[in-house]
């Protein structure tokens, strides 16, 4: 059991070091915008290991900052609006998870962008046990992500920087851009980008974000044919 | 200091949690090797992540007050600096670092 562990540990950390970084740095990032925005030092790091989704931690961060209206049902539309790639993940490691025992629901728990990619383009070594090993990856990348949040959360403490807010705005377009360098249609980011502007016309800035997701679901549900045409 | 109860943080984490979760586990409860995912379903997992990514962005810059250049223009041209230099060199670190500093820079220049 012991060599077990160690060998699928040995096998994964490596695979995880790229990411390390980019997770200490990022979300120190998002501790610190977390404390300039006025939360309580333990909040961001438990939601870091409670939510674990990074993109939308930052939302949540705005979402709870000073002078910020209390709701809980937009924070979970908004979640599973913003975590719906993960359900394409879920669909992508269905056979691979499934033989993982009872670690299968913590690798569910912990399946962010970067574990999913990690292990789901993985060789495995035939000697290692792939269920350790994708336990060892999305564990580590997890731990990586609370520490970061940790340190900044640490940090934010002395640190008050005007404009740091931005880092959250930085953070999706990078997200933004990086899908449509990526994506085969962009129906999808234009329809998001447009309804959005469109809501927040009409309904202004306190109350936009539900009528532009439904824009979106709408508008995605009536030119499905289209664009899932060209998402082939 | 923010104005929430920890009562109300919980609630508001716990539902993201909740929503987050519901998103990774859907697939594993409903569907399976003999029942695969409906084809919208899967349409949806495609198609969603660049509308809800379009979507934030304009959650970010909700709050620019158009009519004054001071607000517009910092937020702006470090959205165009983030996004070009990732374009060029796809490095995320240092395109929301290049980003954030042009920013910081700009609004405090600007008063």
């Amino acid at each position: 059991m012991k060599q077990t562990l160690t060998r699928a540990f040995k096998a994964a950390f490596p695979k995880t070091v790229p990411i390390m970084t980019g997770f200490l740095f990022l979300g120190a990032a998002y501790g610190i915008y977390a404390r300039n925005a006025g939360l309580p030092p333990a909040v961001p790091i438990i939601m870091a290991a409670a939510v674990f989704a990074g993109s939308m931690e930052f939302v949540l961060v705005d979402m709870m900052s000073a002078g910020a209206v209390f709701d809980p049902l937009g924070a979970f539309i908004m979640s599973i609006m913003v975590n719906a790639r993960h359900l394409f993940y879920g669909i992508s490691m269905l056979d691979k998870y499934k033989k993982c025992g009872k670690k299968r629901c913590y690798l569910i728990f912990g399946m962010c962008d970067e574990s999913f990619s990690v292990n789901c383009t993985a060789d495995i070594p035939e000697d290692v046990d792939s269920g350790w090993f994708y336990f060892f990856v999305t564990l580590l990348n997890q731990i990586y992500w609370v520490a970061g949040a940790a340190i900044g959360s640490l940090i934010g403490n002395f640190l008050a920087v005007e404009g740091l807010d931005f880092v959250m705005t930085a953070l999706l377009t990078v997200l933004f851009v990086e899908n449509l360098l990526k994506e085969k249609c962009h129906a999808g980011s234009a329809i998001g980008v447009c309804a959005a502007v469109l809501c927040l016309v009409i309904f202004g800035a306190d109350g936009f974000m539900i009528p532009s997701m439904l824009l979106i679901l709408l508008a995605l549900t009536v030119f499905r044919k289209p664009i899932e045409e060209r998402l082939q | 200091m923010s104005g929430f109860t920890i009562w109300q943080y919980a609630a508001v984490i716990g539902a993201a949690a909740l929503g987050t979760m519901l998103t990774r586990f859907l697939p594993f409860i409903a569907f399976g090797r003999d029942k695969p995912a409906p084809k919208y379903i899967q349409y949806l997992g495609k198609a969603l992540p660049g509308a809800a990514l379009g979507l934030l962005i304009v959650y970010c810059v909700r709050g620019v007050d158009y009519s004054a250049l001071s607000s517009t223009l910092p937020t702006f041209a470090a959205i165009l600096v983030t996004a070009g230099l990732h374009v060029w060199k796809r490095k995320m670190l240092l395109s929301i670092a290049a980003g954030t500093a042009v920013y910081i820079l700009l609004i405090n220049l600007i008063h």
